[in-house]
């Protein structure tokens, strides 16, 4: 066998996944580390991949041409663009896949990835030599050593199951915890800490009474994750709503009392923006009932996922609240739900690559630095992947900012201000959020890509082609019309006697998309995508050109560095909150510390006059 | 704990000797060494003990003073503090300053030296430091009390509310473009009430752009004394500033170009401008320039003091003064006053007062300067957009940027450029 690699990524999960596939791409030569190769590409919890936030998150992967959005589609049973009927900026691309195929798409496209070879086995620990991480020791007693390692260990790191006043040590139901690794992370002296997450429970869709219940239907209209998928491949289901009621909610109130989340058995903080039907019936009291979606996990399974009841209660508690629902009077439960306590590396020990900060050499992705979500990880699984290749090969790190990207913004937001719920994306989290659309990744990631060879020969002829139409257009859109030429065409403008390039005039009401095609027969012609992405960017024009003045001035800022060494306790007035803050995260620049949460305006001023003071 | 260089500085921070009591303030790690040099003992923290001074060089005894020992963080520069308050002849101050002077570590604050520490260290933030700036340069009272409402924070506490508004109006917009779209949150709902928020806070706001400007304060309430030639325009300036600013004659177009005449008058600052008369013919060049600089000056005028018929007054807010009592029989209208007199004169300054209080911040209020009020219209802008958008997103973004002009207020973004203005045009001292 061999046991020298460039890369070794540990844990096959969308972190894992992502991460091999993209430092292999950088043709690093990459062991994926896995306790059993058939888990690899599992979804652990929901079928669902994309949302809102999410979707954005997947497309910039796929941009960097990842695999989840590809993966997505070949598995997708159900499509659906979340907002609509709102700006491009906050539309969420979602799908569900069908498990098992979703996970047959990334083993073939892992199997075909030159350079990324699956090892089966479970890691004991980190070969270290001199401080520098050289490899990994697996339990088995093999070794396998490389210049980076990538931990992408998800839940599994002193991963402790809770179910009423059931027990089990694990990462996943029916798979053990990863408990040696986790306690060596601990011994290096790498700031842990525990979150928790939850699931629901699995029904037999045959259990169903589907009639009864209201039902969505995948949308028509044929769009994909990848722009790279020609077509969708599948059938195409419905998911189905139902809701908790006065009597659902009663039920679990009745139940508290077993339940591990409130009989203190759970340390670890939830995510509040998925709280667990207990949370939700406890904080939300006054609610008479919150939707449930019914997601069907298969084209030939007949597992349900219902999505908004993820619980620890007993397994009878379980059932009894589900049976008082619409539709599932009868619904019986095929793996009952469960909370999961899990250990987490402080994100704030790391730095823009991902990698620790104190132990050159590793690298962290996913679940492990306290995100949650399949997009979140797989986002994260890119990057140190990526820059795990990078330092093998000596290449430049691969650094995404804030105004490039939603990864950028997660990675920003984990390595300064740390976490203290599972992080989870949201379009609130980007300051640039109407130039950081779904719809545009590959124009805002394409170049950054090919920059650091992540993109393979089939998108980069994609993008290059894209690039050419979208020159031309642009130079169509740049002729300038006056206020009368425009009315003569047939858009009854104001007549300010104006003269506007047409790309201005296309945010104008009057002037309506029609008539731009006629003026414009290059973006008439442009791929419908391209043409969508450039009118919704000439539509917020105002706004995008503000947020390049914004950029600009977020990048000076970034020019004012700190001094790794830089001792924040010779500063008096800055709060000991903030003085640990600032510590634990170590901002690089004044931009980023800045962006530390509780950082006030004053002490930041400290902070530069400090700076200088030293310069000087 | 907050230190600087080692440095520890001290200086007269009460007003010049002499006075009735001198405090004199020590700064920095050697300021509890000074107290054991010139007292012998430091006292118990935040309490003031009376203690003999003595100079550390020969043991002579320099003054009995009040002690206050003071260690920092939780000071006014952030330091270690210590304070004697001596009295407050010129000797006494001298000779404890020079027993400072030669202890070892210790030096004379630079201008502005204390202040510069505080906010180093974080214990003032940008507009607390530009109050007391504002302070330190104010001469008359309502400049004064402007200048310690806007050092004690009060703009800031408002600038802290508009921040928390905003934040939860943001919060809500997010929550609607995030969570609305699958029934977590009710979208109707919440955005009227986004609406009706934003609303308020508009409204608040724009109160406060509308207030009085520092300027206004600081260069004094533009009076200006108007109407036709030989009118008594001069005398009465006269009168007012209490010396002779302008030349009097009974020769109609004596004064040609503008008077300018700083002066407080019962606590409120006064920037009198005596105009050239205003007629309709002249054949002379110079007087016509005169009569363009008077329009001007009327034009910026706060108050006009309109000495001619109230049916030519250039505002109708003007006040019309019927002068030269002395000289005439009938009454006209207006306010009838002479200047050689007196007659009405008290009357007149009355009037001034009332009109000009209402024009300055009052008792406990702030005013804005130049850099605040564009930063207030700035923000007053983009809650206004984000009101009228009929896009979410817009409003969001609307919002965004509002928190980011609450920010640049007090003082986060482009921190770079306003500390250098701030600290160039800081006039230390303290």
């Amino acid at each position: 066998m061999q046991t020298s690699y460039d890369v070794i990524v540990v844990g096959g999960g969308h972190a894992g996944c992502e991460a091999a596939a993209a430092a292999a791409r950088k043709s690093a030569r990459v062991a994926l580390l896995t306790f059993a190769r058939a888990t690899v590409g599992a979804m652990s919890c929901n079928p669902a991949i994309g949302g809102l936030g999410k979707g954005h998150l997947v497309r910039e992967v796929d941009a960097l041409d990842g695999l989840i959005a590809r993966a997505a589609d070949e598995a997708a049973i159900h499509y659906r663009m979340l907002n609509r009927s709102k700006g491009a900026a906050v539309q969420g691309p979602r799908v569900q896949a069908d498990r098992k195929r979703y996970r047959g798409a990334i083993h073939r496209m892992l199997d075909a990835q030159a350079g990324l070879t699956i090892v089966e086995g479970e890691a004991d620990s980190l070969l270290l030599s001199g401080g520098d991480v050289v490899g990994v020791a697996l339990v088995d007693g093999r070794t396998l050593r490389a210049a980076s390692v990538v931990l992408a260990t998800g839940t599994f790191l002193g991963g402790r199951l809770f179910r009423g006043d059931e027990r089990e040590e694990g990462g996943r139901i029916g798979e053990r915890a990863a408990t040696a690794l986790g306690g060596q992370l601990r011994a290096m002296g790498l700031p842990i800490a525990r979150l928790k997450t939850g699931t629901p429970p699995r029904l037999d869709g045959r259990t169903i009474d589907w009639a009864r219940l209201e039902t969505q239907p995948s949308d028509a209209d044929g769009w994909t994750m990848s722009p790279l998928t020609q077509a969708r491949r599948l059938p195409q289901l419905a998911c189905a709503i139902t809701r908790t009621n006065e009597e659902t909610h009663r039920i679990i109130r009745d139940g508290l009392g077993r339940s591990p989340l409130f009989d203190g058995a759970i340390t670890g903080r939830g995510p509040r923006y998925c709280p667990s039907i207990e949370d939700k019936v406890i904080r939300f009291g006054d609610r008479d009932g919150h939707q449930i979606f019914l997601e069907p996990e298969g084209l030939d399974d007949a597992l349900v996922y219902p999505n908004g009841i993820s619980t620890s209660l007993p397994t009878d508690v379980q059932v009894a609240m589900l049976q008082s629902m619409a539709g599932l009077e009868q619904v019986e439960i095929v793996v009952p739900g469960y909370a999961v306590e899990y250990d987490h590396i402080d994100p704030r020990a790391l730095d823009a690559s991902l990698a620790v900060r104190d132990v050159p050499g590793l690298f962290c992705a996913g679940q492990i630095n306290g995100t949650t979500g399949y997009e979140e990880a797989a986002a994260q699984g890119v990057v140190a992947g990526a820059n795990a290749a990078a330092r093998a090969a000596g290449d430049d790190p691969v650094i995404l900012d804030r105004a490039s990207s939603y990864i950028g913004v997660m990675i920003d937001d984990l390595v300064l201000q740390g976490v203290t719920e599972p992080y989870r994306m949201l379009t609130a989290r980007a300051e640039y959020r109407l130039r950081l659309r779904a719809d545009n990744a590959e124009t805002r990631l394409g170049a950054i890509g090919l920059t650091h060879q992540l993109i393979g020969s089939d998108r980069a002829a994609r993008l290059a082609n894209r690039g050419r139409v979208r020159s031309e257009v642009e130079a169509e859109l740049g002729q300038v019309m006056t206020a009368s030429a425009l009315m003569k065409a047939g858009a009854p403008v104001r007549q300010d006697g104006a003269r506007r390039s047409l790309f201005e005039w296309a945010r104008f009401p009057e002037v309506d998309a029609a008539l731009l095609l006629d003026l414009a027969p290059a973006l008439r012609n442009a791929p419908a995508d391209l043409r969508a992405e450039i009118l919704e960017d000439a539509h917020y024009a105002p706004y995008l050109q503000r947020q390049d003045a914004e950029i600009a001035e977020l990048r000076r800022n970034e020019r004012v560095l700190i001094p790794a060494a830089f001792d924040y306790r010779r500063i008096g007035g800055l709060s000991t909150e903030m003085i640990e803050r600032l510590d634990a995260a170590k901002p690089d620049t004044l931009a980023a510390a800045g962006r530390i949460r509780g950082v006030t305006p004053a002490a930041l001023a400290a902070i530069l006059v400090h700076i200088r003071r030293e310069a000087a | 704990m907050a230190q600087h260089g080692g440095d520890t500085i001290f200086a007269l921070s009460s007003g010049a000797p002499p006075a009735g009591i001198a405090v004199i303030r020590v700064s920095g790690p050697q300021a509890r060494g000074a107290l054991e040099a010139l007292a012998g003992r430091v006292p118990p923290p935040r309490v003031a003990s009376l203690g003999l001074l003595k100079d550390p060089a020969d043991g002579s005894a320099l003054d009995r003073a009040l002690l206050l020992w003071l260690p920092g963080p939780a000071t006014a520069t952030g330091e270690d503090i210590a304070e004697f308050h001596c009295h407050g002849g010129r000797a006494v101050v001298a000779a404890v300053e020079g027993a400072l002077a030669g202890l070892p570590g210790l030096r004379r604050a630079a201008p502005g030296e204390f202040t510069r520490r505080a906010f180093d260290n974080g214990r003032m933030d940008l507009n607390a430091v530009e109050g007391l700036s504002d302070l330190l340069a104010a001469e008359t009272q309502s400049q004064r009390r402007a200048a310690m409402a806007m050092a004690e924070g009060h703009f800031s506490r408002r600038v802290d509310e508009w921040r928390r508004h905003l934040l939860d109006l943001s919060a809500m917009a997010e929550a609607a473009l995030d969570f609305s779209d699958e029934g977590d949150v009710p979208n109707a709902e919440i955005e009227e009430r986004i609406g009706e928020g934003i609303r308020a806070l508009a409204a608040e706001v724009a109160a406060v752009a509308a207030m009085p400007s520092a300027e206004r304060l600081r260069d004094g309430v533009r009076v200006v004394l108007a109407g036709p030639p030989n009118a008594g325009k001069s005398t009465l300036l006269n009168a007012l500033v209490g010396r002779e600013a302008a030349i009097v004659s009974d020769i109609a177009g004596t004064t040609r170009d503008r008077i300018e005449v700083p002066v407080a008058i019962d606590g409120i600052a006064y920037l009198f401008t005596d105009t050239a008369g205003l007629r309709d013919d002249t054949g002379d060049a110079i007087e016509a320039i005169g009569m363009d600089r008077a329009r001007a000056a009327l034009d910026a005028a706060d108050i006009i003091l309109w000495l001619g018929d109230a049916a030519d007054a250039p505002r109708e807010d003007a006040v019309i003064v019927a002068a030269q009592s002395d000289r005439e029989r009938s009454a006209r209208p207006g306010l009838s006053l002479s200047a050689l007199t007196g007659e009405g004169m008290g009357e007149l300054r009355a009037l001034l007062h009332r009109r000009a209080s209402s024009l300055l911040p009052g008792e406990g209020e702030y005013a804005l300067n130049a850099r605040l009020r564009q930063r207030v219209v700035q923000l007053l802008g983009h809650i206004q957009a984000a009101g009228s958008a009929d896009d979410l997103l817009v409003a969001a973004e609307e919002l965004r940027l509002a928190r980011g002009a609450v920010d640049a207020i007090s003082g986060q973004a482009g921190t770079e450029d306003m500390l250098d203005r701030l600290f160039s045009g800081f006039c230390i001292g303290k």
